[in-house]
């Protein structure tokens, strides 16, 4: 049954999550705790501190995160198409060429359209 | 599925996580010797015969550092961070043939945890949630240096992680099958590095930037960053941020073992199964001296400049490696894939140069 074939990942998954909680648990508990305002700002090289540190970021990022999540999906696409291919032949392959080169035309507008420059 | 399995899954569980454990405290030993030695330095030694104990004398260290959590941080992210990010990287290796079916104690035991039919897919998928502990760790801490390091990692990460699932490709097409056992399989005659020279490239340079790994470590750039998404972890929680980066190296290069280098097959394996384990262990072990070999020779690079490697070489030419090992296929020749392949790598390398050139002669930067 498939469902039995991921019993062994959830129970590494367990064994994993358990150590990782121990390892932090014990930096808690033998680590020493002496807390002082000055300790506890943040670190900004010896400076003091001005304004939350968590502010707004350029788009660019947001832009990146938009394409990849069109070309990850492009290539999730990809895997099963590549176990069967050597059964479809050459009209699996001519179908790829047709979904993935709509795929490339927005890639080169976006390339083209300057969404990968850093500057 | 009896009480029996149960117990084989749970100990094998166990000897996977504390044998990756142990190869991360003798990996960053490695690391030190090796960088030690091209820098004409000795590295470590006092803690032990040639520095031997120097790992454990860390731990100790490190457990006993007192931990700081910074005013206004988001206390339950900032704690749960470390621990999301090792997870994924000690479970990665769970669908990964260690060696083949031996027999001990009378019982016939196979060297893996899980043959999953979607192994690769797998493989992926948890490659993909690592980054939501940087990230988290990044942004929990308040503080701006690590909100830019755990960004910059994530857009790094997503970026290469495009060239990294095409090059997976490569193996899935050769082999028909997206589990690594039946990969490994496929590479009894030939390890399909040989087929596959260009799609080994872009698996390595990805995993290098999917590792945060020299000259991909921006997120972690000293320099600029302080130490980007971990600046203000301290003792155990940043422990955990080092373990995960090292134990993903080991994985990445099992993997890359795996999937390109025929895996726990080699010589003799045929016959004493038991080998399988040691020639996974020494093809991993090469890999990762490539790896610190090359962070002891490249200087890191801009981040710009990284941004449109992935974007603009890396990730066309992956999709060009999947193009002409496709047509091979179909065309049931296979040898014309690697002379396809690497010769549209070299245009593609004849092209960047000449662009480069023209932008030095313009002075456009």
């Amino acid at each position: 049954m498939a469902f039995w074939d991921y019993l062994p990942i959830a129970i590494l998954f367990v064994i994993s999550a358990g150590l990782a909680a121990i390892a932090v648990g014990l930096g808690h508990l033998f680590g020493p705790r002496k807390p002082t305002p000055k300790k506890l700002e943040p670190y900004e090289s010896g400076m003091n501190p001005f304004g939350p540190g968590t502010r707004r970021m350029p788009v660019r990022f947001y832009l990146v995160a938009v394409l990849f999540i069109l070309f990850d999906i492009e290539v999730v696409f990809f895997l099963p198409w590549a176990v069967v291919l050597k059964d479809l032949g050459i009209t699996g392959l001519v179908e790829m060429i047709v979904f993935v080169s709509i795929l490339v035309v927005g890639f080169i507008y976006a390339w083209k359209k300057g969404a990968l420059e850093w500057e | 599925m009896t009480t029996g399995s149960v117990w084989e899954w749970i100990i094998k569980s166990v000897v996977i996580v504390f044998g990756l454990l142990t190869g991360f405290a003798y990996l960053t030993l490695l690391e030190r010797k090796v960088l030690a030695k091209i820098q004409v330095r000795i590295g470590p030694n006092r803690a032990g015969p040639m520095g031997l104990f120097q790992p454990l004398a860390d731990a100790i260290k490190l457990i006993f550092k007192e931990e700081i959590i910074p005013s206004r941080a988001d206390k339950i992210i900032f704690v749960l961070a470390p621990i999301i990010t090792v997870i994924p990287a000690l479970i990665i290796l769970g669908v990964l043939p260690f060696g083949g079916i031996i027999t001990l104690f009378g019982r016939q035991i196979s060297l893996s945890l899980a043959d999953l039919n979607v192994g690769v897919l797998y493989i992926t998928a948890i490659a993909s949630i690592s980054i939501y502990g940087i990230v988290l760790a990044g942004w929990s801490s308040n503080n701006k240096y690590a909100m830019l390091g755990g960004i910059r990692s994530s857009a790094q990460m997503i970026s290469y992680e495009l060239a990294l699932g095409l090059s997976f490709i490569g193996p899935i097409l050769l082999s028909g099958s997206m589990s690594l056992h039946d990969i490994v399989a496929a590479q009894k005659p030939l390890w399909f590095v040989v087929y596959q020279p260009v799609g080994a490239l872009i698996f390595w340079i990805a995993t290098l930037a999917e590792v945060n790994r020299a000259p991909f470590d921006m997120p972690e750039a000293e320099q600029e960053l302080t130490a980007g998404y971990h600046t203000e972890y301290s003792g155990m929680k940043f422990a955990l941020f080092f373990m995960a980066e090292y134990i993903k190296m080991i994985a990445v290069s099992a993997i890359a073992a795996t999937l390109f280098f025929g895996g726990y097959r080699f010589v003799l394996e045929d016959q004493y199964p038991i080998l399988g384990p040691v020639w996974l262990l020494g093809k991993v072990i090469v890999l990762l001296f490539g790896m610190i070999w090359v962070r002891a020779t490249l200087p890191r690079i801009r981040y710009d400049r990284l941004m449109a490697f992935g974007w603009k070489f890396l990730f066309p030419l992956a999709l060009a490696n999947v193009f002409f090992t496709a047509i091979g296929i179909v065309l049931e020749k296979l040898w014309l894939i690697p002379l396809l392949t690497i010769a549209v790598f070299l245009g593609a390398v004849v092209m960047v140069g000449i662009s480069e050139t023209r932008r030095w002669r313009s002075h456009v930067f």
